[in-house]
């Protein structure tokens, strides 16, 4: 790397600099909160369209059920344990299904929306220097890394990788090949990674808020961030624990999670004691995993709350509402984790009780939804790019947080329950939820990571063939499900009952490979607007919130003078200022 | 501006901790949520056992006891470490800090009598559900000792060169690690009577 070292600062208005770090100090091996922040967001967009892969090749088996690939070019670049001569065999489709899973949300999602635009964003929204433990911040990027590269090369290792679901149930998960155990052992960087950084963001947000910067002036996003940093800080630990346990149960044979009595393929498995409950497994998995669809949809709901008042000219409706429902969402998430576990005899007490806390969680989802709609009345839209994609967040994120009403009613869950009905419910959500906002997010702050603005109309051409398509692969997965098709069916011909709606899964199919093509233009205005796309000035969306007042892209210690705060997040057409907006930073009239 | 970073050795004047002890407070919060998860599953797999031994019979209780006050000594010096740092003597802060490393490597000598013991009697993890709560319990603890083992040597020796610098922040560091080490002392409390006693 030494011959990269002076290297000129492509980031300019490096004034500020006291001494220039050698290259690899400034954009790998980083402490600055802006370059981890990027760092994270690149690599989790590189998962996410890995991930994506994946799922494109699941798509032509359920479609196409044992026929060869069409491709010739692709069924050469895999082996004979996973296709032959093009067919793919059930073990690598189980493969394909556990590593999307886990890909899509630990590699991918996450990392783009609290390491990526946490890390970018939460500094500078509270106008701090940087976050308050930079070489932590550092470790938990390069952790990550190493979980991520540990995830991949499972793909190399005998027997494949992890085939279990992104769930990983026992017995089934510790009966399986070495892959699993790289799987755990991954997880548990990944876990470690969040650990640290919700840590950093918990102290960043408490302690480093600028001079008049309260609680109740902080914008929304940052609030988001902080209710997710708790989530990971106490859901994430007791996952740690049960991937201890069963790399106990792996390495050491242990039985933590295997019954007495458990028959193998027809004969009792040897060299396990038994006495364990594999529903143990479902308890500490869902522990975590629950609070995690909240770290997964959280951020996003921070950035559309951005996004919306930014593009309406108006202070989002009901501020301290969505503060509350927040807060008190975080809370409950803890306490619904057993609604995934209706189907498995834990007793109907419990069903009961993880009933009544699933609709009451409903609650606050709403509350946030309606204030989200409810700020679109009476403003004077911009339908900007982020902006086109933060309202379709709305409908969207609306259709996977209803569908989950009769998932989380016990007894109409009994015949949903492992359908795809539930598949569609959560990619809803994640999908044309999350992934839509951080695309808003994306294109929002681009201008602000690398002082240029990303092209309109191929951001257009993004967006409007994406909703179309993505709606074309989720929306048909409630009818199969409500026909009873179950997920995780490698071949779903061979079920009489799945074959009436087996059209649908052409449909899908289709819809998700255009999904693929439509995702070009995104990729080519990306790479393109870093070097050629038109110079954006230090506040180009004419926002409010403190991000807008360091430049563009901002140097290293983020501001030119310490920001001092003098009001609310969202004064937009305020009758007290002559413009339509009044950043929070500014002291006299604008 | 530059990248100077608010509250390192001066605490908040609203919050009234510097970042470093928030952050270790955050992380012992963690820690709980780890131990915790892992005791439930010792509740859940006891209560859900046909039967389930008493620790005495099998366990090695006087070995255990010597432990436990090893522990305690050590979490006593470890505040002596500390209280004569913040009375700026350094010389102590060595000699209690030294203790507080050298008794927990006597805990983990004492541990790894018992683990060989164990061992010459053919008691495996694998052996029953309840020899693998009882080794992948301690042997969690017994990681979160080396771990500060590790942390504690390192402010012995390396990293007191920070007191000369900065000795407010050297103070925080040593604090820290303490919080971390009676933590790590409070995990055994529990650990004691729950699989030696009951």
């Amino acid at each position: 790397m030494s011959q990269t070292n002076g290297h000129s600062h492509p980031h300019g208005a490096a004034g500020h600099d006291s001494h220039e770090l050698p290259f690899w100090r400034k954009y790998i091996f980083s402490v600055d909160h802006k370059v981890i922040g990027i760092q994270y967001a690149v690599t989790g967009l590189l998962f996410l369209f890995f991930g994506f892969c994946l799922m494109m090749l699941m798509r032509w088996q359920l479609a196409y059920p044992g026929q060869p690939l069409p491709v010739p070019f692709l069924a050469n670049l895999f082996n004979e344990t996973q296709m032959i001569s093009g067919i793919m065999l059930p073990e690598f489709y189980n493969q394909l299904g556990a590593m999307h899973g886990t890909i899509m949300i630990f590699l991918g999602v996450v990392p783009l929306a609290v390491g990526g635009f946490g890390n970018f964003v939460v500094p500078l929204q509270i106008g701090a220097p940087d976050m308050a433990f930079p070489k932590l911040n550092m470790m938990s990027y390069w952790l990550y890394f190493i979980g991520g590269i540990l995830m991949l090369a499972s793909f190399f290792v005998p027997g494949g990788t992890a085939q279990s679901g992104w769930t990983s149930y026992p017995p089934l998960s510790v009966i399986a090949s070495s892959g699993q155990t790289w799987w755990l052992v991954g997880m548990a960087f990944l876990i470690n990674s969040s650990l640290l950084g919700s840590i950093n963001f918990i102290t960043t947000i408490v302690q480093l808020r600028a001079p008049g910067l309260s609680f109740f002036r902080l914008p929304f996003f940052v609030w988001a961030q902080f209710v997710t940093s708790f989530l990971l800080l106490l859901a994430f630990p007791p996952l740690m624990g049960a991937a201890v346990l069963q790399l106990m149960d792996r390495l050491a044979h242990t039985s933590f999670f295997l019954p007495t009595g458990l028959v193998v393929n027809g004969a009792p498995i040897a060299g396990y004691s038994g006495g364990g409950n594999p529903l143990l497994w479902q308890h500490l998995f869902w522990f975590l995993a629950h609070p995690e669809v909240y770290v997964l949809i959280l951020p996003a709901m921070g950035i559309v709350a951005e996004v919306i008042a930014n593009n309406t000219r108006k202070p989002l409706y009901g501020y301290k509402a969505l503060i509350y429902s927040v807060v008190f969402l975080g809370f409950m998430s803890f306490i619904v984790w057993a609604h995934h576990m209706y189907l498995t005899g834990m007793g109907t007490g419990m069903s009961a009780f993880f009933q009544v806390t699933t609709m009451i969680i409903s609650i606050p989802s709403v509350i946030i939804l309606t204030t989200m709609i409810l700020s679109l009345w009476g403003g004077a839209i911009r339908f900007t790019v982020p902006m086109l994609f933060a309202l379709a967040f709305l409908p969207m994120f609306g259709i996977g947080g209803l569908t989950g009403l009769p998932l989380g009613l016990n007894a109409s869950d009994i015949h949903l329950h492992d359908t795809y009905y539930v598949i569609g419910h959560f990619h809803y959500v994640v999908a044309p939820g999350t992934i839509f906002a951080l695309f808003a997010g994306v294109y929002y702050w681009f201008p602000k990571a690398t002082g240029r603005q990303m092209v309109g109309w191929l951001g257009k051409l993004h967006f409007w063939p994406s909703l179309i398509f993505i709606n074309g692969v989720f929306m048909p997965m409630f009818i199969q499900g409500m026909a009873g098709v179950q997920r995780r069916l490698y071949d779903p011909m061979q079920y009489a009952h799945a074959q009436p709606t087996q059209v649908l899964n052409v449909v899908m199919s289709v819809s998700a490979w255009l999904l693929g093509l439509a995702q070009i233009p995104f990729i080519v205005n990306f790479f393109y607007s870093i070097f050629w796309g038109r110079k954006a000035d230090q506040n180009p969306w004419q926002a409010t919130t403190l991000e807008w007042t360091a430049p563009s892209p901002p140097p290293h210690g983020n501001f030119t003078s310490e920001p001092v705060v003098y009001r609310g997040p969202y004064e937009y057409a305020s009758p007290d200022s002559k413009s339509d907006f009044w950043p929070q930073a500014m002291k006299e009239k604008n | 501006m530059d990248a100077t970073i608010h509250h390192i050795s001066k605490p908040h004047p609203v919050t009234g901790v510097t970042n470093s002890k928030l952050g270790t407070w955050l992380f012992l919060a963690s820690e709980v949520m780890l131990f915790g998860s892992l005791f439930s599953a010792y509740v859940l797999i006891r209560t859900g056992s046909p039967s389930w031994p008493h620790g005495w019979t099998l366990l090695n209780v006087p070995l255990a006891t010597l432990n436990t006050l090893i522990l305690i000594t050590s979490s006593v010096t470890m505040v002596m470490a500390w209280a004569s740092l913040a009375l700026k003597d350094l010389g102590k802060y060595r000699l209690y800090m030294g203790s507080t490393v050298l008794l927990g490597l006597g805990f983990l000598v004492v541990k790894s009598f018992e683990y060989g013991s164990k061992f010459a009697h053919h008691h495996y993890p694998a052996t029953d559900t309840f020899y693998a709560t009882y080794f992948t319990l301690t042997g969690l603890h017994g990681l979160h000792v080396i771990g500060g083992i590790v942390l504690n040597t390192y402010l012995l020796f390396p990293g007191s060169a920070l007191w000369k610098k900065e000795p407010d922040q050297f103070l925080g560091r040593v604090e820290a690690a303490g919080l971390y080490w009676h933590f790590v002392d409070l995990v055994w409390i529990f650990l004691f009577p729950v699989l030696y006693l009951l």
